[in-house]
């Protein structure tokens, strides 16, 4: 608006809500808004009267969006328990950010509803109002109060005698209030808001002529003899006469403000929807209004009178920030959540239903749009009270899918019953459970039955309820530090108890990496981290379905493994030693006593169309059934009460096809091994003779170069290998195994035949075979071909768990990551002649296959290499004869710096 | 000399954490019980505030640490002593003899130090926390106007609090922590009452809590609403503690140090816990990072909250008598 107001130095009046509103001289004037007045709005008191808040709460929002800066709530009507009702919209108002941002004006004649008014509000309002109508000790006790609640007050110019109709009157009555106020009270008189009493014209009450004009005088006597007080009113009073004809009223109230903030007014009751800007009032209309406003002529009301019967029934448009309606549906149910807007969520969650379906709506875009919610909350742009509201709006769009949901589940033949059960608990020791509430509810919306065990909750109770209640999930929340210590004791005793139920953890102390460091490893079923309710429900969803836990849950176990190993190495992140330190420290091994086998013979040995039956009987079922994504050993993922039928049916439907391949030889199978002799360098290498005892080929290895506990020693894959020191020769082996030749072109039958499962069974039997080619190679070489272990007798099991002497470490893997020395294997090796060739990438192809290196020293294991500092990998290039740099490149997991 | 005298003229100290203090001892569920409460039926480990009542000697041990160390003003150790937090574990019958025995406690051991050095005399803040419940948010997000505790309970509760804290001796009440602005006003108001029945008044300091980077209070108030909703009391202070780090609180310090007409004061954490929950801010990188506001003379009142030591208030003490206080606004300055 640009009306000039009054002058006045003086302090500014200091109110807010959840922001701070600072109205000063220079504010020009505050609107407050009134439509959340059952004495001036007829539809607000109806929507109370027929107890419909949420209706009633928009109305609120209406005027916050229409740029009220105050909000009025009154509810003094006879029908009503005022006290009640002002209770609930004040707390239903806070809980609504947009609304909740402004502060409240509590507005009513009774005081015991402005004083339970006042106890609903965390910010500085106003109560509106307190008079010296009921004599000096009244009207002190109250202002005390109001003081010691917090707020300001507007002070009626209002008597013993009555309320203030002439000017005289009016500042004799706030020039006594404001001395009681300021001193006896020590009210702050920037918090004192005088309303001297707007009061209807053109009445065509010869008494009323003035009383507009007394208004402004008054106002401005008020504001610049009582120091620091503020001026307000009811300005829709004003134009009461005119009721029905909005463009008068429009035009009066405009006026009205005009000269009022002139005369001093800076702040007032207003419709913001129901005013004319000054500058726009028909001028003829406009001098009508200020005759009567003025009093500046006999025949004002009649003048005015007559002009509103020409204008009746025009009404302005309301206009409403609703662009965003144009958007995708998609943009728009984000939006509706992101505002937490539920005006038009019901039509929109229709559209969007017919589109993908209800039960996609919400796995869509309503989860897309938490998630964004999500996104918002974590990064500051969004805060508590606003995320509880998008989860209202959540909740409403889900209550809308839910009678489709149910006839959706019907067409597929699923149950009528929730999603899953979930159970939530604080743990012991915490009594926080705010954020563990709003994953109920936002839980609970998406159809999960929820049992919340409350606060302070004692492992044996949650693993006792989990079992009575047959509950899906568990979910652990908590707070306070100690709580993280909790968690791990209820994983624990969930541990012990053999559970597999997936286990969720949230909570503003817990994070990714204690879940994964602390929690993770103390127990075997499904653990996640649940940054914040939003994110509850995708995780949540994916652990309690049978068929996309099992996935899920190894992908979080091995991100978690990841990170354990990332944040061990970084624990030890000073605790590397030199390698020259790590070499003094490398496996000790007594090569005097230490047996040493020659191979049965020396150089290379090939296999060419091996029979697949032999090998097929060393096939190890369990990584076959992970492929599948079915977790659990064999054979006990037969019998397993969750996925035993589809174990049993897919182990029958792989041996039908491997028989097959057998029968059809649609796949092939080829080996090639060597054997050298060979001694370990100083430099960590191993040195391979050639018949006349010169070296012709050297393989390279890596050293651990991490600080080691006392008597754990530094490994290096060469210290399985006799030292030239020793002066006794050594061997080394070598092999390469396909099961995968053919492999293609049964691929291409089964996908001209758009038979994916066959595609994919061929590919996993493939795969398996070649691991079991490798197995049963190794059984050989360790048997005949090295011999060294030719007394070996173990079961199939013991052969699973690796029960044998002797290792075979593949380039790539943990004890050897360096990829590039496959070349050196594949060279002598000769493998392309048997059909195994290395790609570029230094990828085997087929790429069912395995290639390794054979140590046969009994102190010989697997080991992890980790991380290693520089002055290794300096060397190790040097003596590879590569740069630095591109050692880096394959190495860069493993780079300690 | 009074306080309010001693604000004026140097940066007063406030003394850290106490769990994290309490924690260091490693203390079993028997540890939190004596005699009278041997058989009480409800787990009390972790009730840090009953250990007042039997385990008086660690708690003056605590105290005295800090006051060694450099601190003006201890927090007595009552941070969940109203009936509403004590009623989580059942002992809301005991909630004035903790208070009581919580300031009698800081009391003893402030005048001991008072009487060795009475050029630097100690001061006890009773410590009231927020409660566990918040009055202006719903628990229950399908019942937005639903409110878990009333203002009228927490007057009642706050008072009892107070009362226990008041005859126990202290010298100031530290309402902090304040999650709730809401909750925050009631605890003012139960102490203004409390003033008018007993005819004693004492300063009050005020310490709220931004608990996230949205830069509020956990019920939604911005720094500068936080600071109008109260400013109604007679407050000694106003200021931020807790949640975040020293860092992190400064530019809602700014915010105070510019518009409060009261002494400002901070005590943040020592940084943020890490992922295992400790605190692992060395004393020397908070006090680098307090350095900064003393610097631009925020604060009137420095400590430390959670995870801070008598080790960090020690460098955090040195610091403080390095630099000038906070000039305190009047209230024609504070617009």
């Amino acid at each position: 608006m640009d009306y000039q107001p009054l002058t006045i130095n003086s302090r500014p009046l200091k109110l807010s809500g959840f922001e701070a509103v600072v109205i000063t001289s220079a504010s020009n004037f505050v609107n407050i808004g009134e439509r959340t007045n059952v004495t001036g709005s007829a539809r607000f008191l109806k929507l109370i009267k027929e107890d419909k808040f949420d209706e009633a709460l928009e109305v609120a929002l209406d005027q916050v969006r229409g740029g009220a800066q105050v909000i009025d709530v009154n509810m003094d009507e006879g029908m009503l328990d005022s006290k009640a009702a002002m209770i609930r919209f004040l707390n239903l108002m806070a809980s609504e950010p947009e609304i909740a941002a402004v502060p409240v004006m509590i507005d009513s004649s009774k005081w015991e509803v402005i004083e339970a008014g006042l106890k609903c509000l965390q910010g500085k309002g106003i109560v509106n109002s307190i008079s010296l109508k009921e004599g000096e000790k009244e009207f002190i006790r109250q202002a005390k109060l109001v003081k010691r609640y917090g707020a300001a007050a507007v002070v009626m110019a209002f008597d013993e005698q009555g309320q203030a109709d002439t000017y005289e009157k009016r500042i004799g009555i706030c020039q006594r209030a404001y001395s009681i106020l300021t001193e006896k009270v020590q009210f702050a008189p920037e918090d004192i808001i005088f309303d001297p009493n707007i009061f209807p014209i053109a009445t065509g009450i010869d008494e009323h002529r003035n009383y507009a004009l007394d208004f402004f005088r008054a106002a401005k006597w008020i504001r610049e003899n009582l120091h620091h007080s503020h001026v307000s009113g009811g300005v829709s009073n004003v134009s009461f006469s005119f009721r029905g004809n909005q463009p008068v009223r429009e035009a009066m109230h405009s006026a009205f403000l005009y000269h009022a903030i002139k005369n001093g007014m800076d702040m007032g009751i207003v419709n913001p929807a129901m005013l004319e800007v000054y500058d726009e009032i028909p001028k003829e209309l406009l001098e009508r209004v200020e005759d009567v406003l003025l009093n500046r002529r006999e025949d004002a009301t009649e003048r005015l009178l007559e002009y509103a019967e020409t204008v009746k029934g025009v009404s302005k448009k309301k206009e409403a920030d609703d662009a965003w309606r144009n958007g995708t549906i998609e943009d728009r149910l984000t939006h509706a959540l992101v505002k937490g807007i539920v005006d038009f969520i019901e039509v929109d969650t229709e559209e969007a239903r017919k589109k993908y379906g209800a039960l996609q709506v919400i796995e869509g875009p309503l989860m897309a749009g938490m998630n964004v919610v999500g996104d918002l909350f974590g990064a500051g742009k969004m805060f508590l009270p606003q995320v509880v509201k998008s989860a209202r709006v959540m909740k409403k769009s889900v209550a809308y899918l839910t009678p489709f949901l149910e006839e959706e589940k019907k067409l597929t033949g699923a149950s009528g019953k929730a999603v899953a059960k979930i159970l939530l608990a604080t743990v012991k020791g915490d009594v926080h459970d705010i954020g563990k509430n709003i994953v109920g509810v936002v839980l609970a919306c998406n159809n999960f039955e929820v049992v919340d065990l409350g606060v302070m909750v004692p492992a044996e109770k949650i693993i006792e309820s989990a079992r009575r209640e047959k509950v899906d999930a568990i979910g652990l929340s908590g707070l306070i530090t100690p709580s993280l210590d909790e968690m791990i004791h209820v994983a624990k005793e969930m541990q012990h108890e053999k559970m597999e139920l997936p286990l969720l953890i949230g909570g503003a102390t817990t994070s990714r990496i204690h879940t994964a460091v602390k929690i993770d490893p103390v127990y075997n079923g499904p653990v996640v981290h649940v940054l914040d309710a939003s994110k509850s429900v995708p995780v949540t969803s994916e652990l309690v379905n049978p068929i996309t836990r099992p996935s899920f849950k190894e992908k979080t176990k091995k991100e978690y493994e990841v990170m354990r190993k990332d944040h061990a190495s970084r624990q030890q992140i000073k605790s590397y030693i030199s390698l020259s330190d790590a070499r003094k420290n490398k496996v000790a091994i007594n090569w005097e006593t230490s047996p040493i086998v020659k191979p049965q013979f020396i150089g290379r040995k090939t296999f060419k169309n091996y029979p697949l039956e032999e090998i097929a009987q060393h096939i190890d079922w369990t990584p076959f059934f992970q492929a599948w994504m079915l977790a659990g050993r064999y054979p006990d993922i037969l019998k397993d009460e969750v996925v035993g039928a589809e174990a049993t049916k897919l182990l029958t439907d792989a041996k039908k096809m491997l028989s097959e391949i057998i029968r059809d030889k649609s796949l092939q199978a080829s080996a090639a091994i060597a054997f050298y002799p060979a001694n370990a360098t100083t430099t960590d290498d191993i040195n391979l003779y050639d018949a006349t005892g010169k070296t012709f080929k050297t393989l390279r290895f890596l050293r651990q170069q991490s600080k080691k506990a006392q008597n754990l020693p530094n490994f290096c894959l060469s210290d399985f290998v006799a030292p030239e020191s020793v002066e006794k020769n050594d061997y080394i082996g070598m092999f390469a195994v396909t099961a995968g030749i053919g492999l293609e072109n049964l691929v291409i039958k089964y996908k001209s035949q758009i038979d994916d499962y066959s595609e994919i069974m061929a590919k996993v039997l493939a795969d398996r075979l070649a691991e079991a080619f490798a197995e049963l190679m190794h059984l050989r070489v360790r048997k005949e071909f090295w011999g060294y272990a030719k007394s070996e007798n173990l079961s199939d099991a013991e052969l699973i768990d690796e029960k044998y002497q002797g290792i075979r470490p593949a380039p790539g893997y943990p004890a050897c990551p360096d990829h590039t020395e496959k070349k050196a294997i594949f060279d002598l090796l000769k493998a392309e002649e048997v059909g195994i060739l290395l790609t570029d990438s230094l990828a085997m192809y087929p790429a069912a296959a395995v290639s390794g290196y054979y140590f046969s020293n009994p102190q010989s294991n697997y080991f992890g290499l980790g991380k290693i500092e520089k002055d290794q990998v300096a060397e190790y290039a040097s003596r590879k004869g590569m740069s630095v740099q591109e050692v880096e490149k394959w190495l860069a997991p493993n780079l300690a710096y | 000399m009074s306080i309010e005298e001693i604000l004026k003229k140097r940066i007063m100290v406030l003394d850290g954490a106490m769990g994290t203090m309490i924690q260091r001892y490693k203390l079993e569920e028997k540890d939190f019980r004596n005699e009278q409460l041997k058989d009480h039926p409800f787990p009390v480990k972790g009730n840090n505030d009953l250990l007042s009542i039997t385990r008086p000697e660690i708690i003056k041990e605590i105290h005295r640490k800090y006051f060694e160390a450099g601190a003006d003003i201890a927090e007595t150790n009552t941070f969940g002593s109203t009936s509403v937090a004590q009623g989580d574990y059942h002992l809301e019958h005991l909630v004035y003899d903790i208070n009581l025995a919580g300031a009698k406690i800081a009391r003893e051991v402030a005048d001991e130090f008072t009487k060795k050095e009475p050029g630097k005399p100690r001061f006890v803040a009773g410590s009231m926390g927020p409660t566990t419940k918040l009055s202006s948010m719903s628990p229950d997000v399908n019942n937005p106007g639903y409110r878990a505790i009333t203002f009228d309970q927490l007057v009642t509760a706050f008072k009892e609090q107070a009362k226990g804290l008041l005859d126990g001796g202290v010298d100031l009440f530290l309402v902090e922590t304040i999650t709730d602005t809401l909750n925050a006003k009631a605890a003012l108001f139960a102490i203004q009452e409390l003033f008018d029945e007993t005819g004693q008044s004492i300063p009050i300091m005020v310490s709220g809590t931004i608990t996230d980077a949205s830069g509020r209070i956990l019920s939604g108030q911005t720094t500068e609403a936080f600071l109008i909703s109260v400013a109604h009391a007679p407050l000694l202070s106003i200021g931020l503690n807790c949640a975040l780090g020293a860092s992190a609180l400064r530019p809602y310090l700014q915010v105070l140090g510019e518009k409060a007409p009261f002494f400002t004061s901070a005590h943040p954490n020592a940084g943020l816990p890490n992922e295992f929950g400790q605190y692992d801010q060395t004393p020397e990188d908070m006090a680098n990072q307090i350095e900064e506001f003393l610097k631009e003379g925020l604060v009137n009142i420095i400590g430390g909250c959670c995870g801070t030591t008598p080790e960090h208030i020690k460098l955090i003490a040195e610091l403080a008598s390095k630099y000038k206080p906070r000039r305190i606004l009047s209230m024609a300055d504070s617009q």
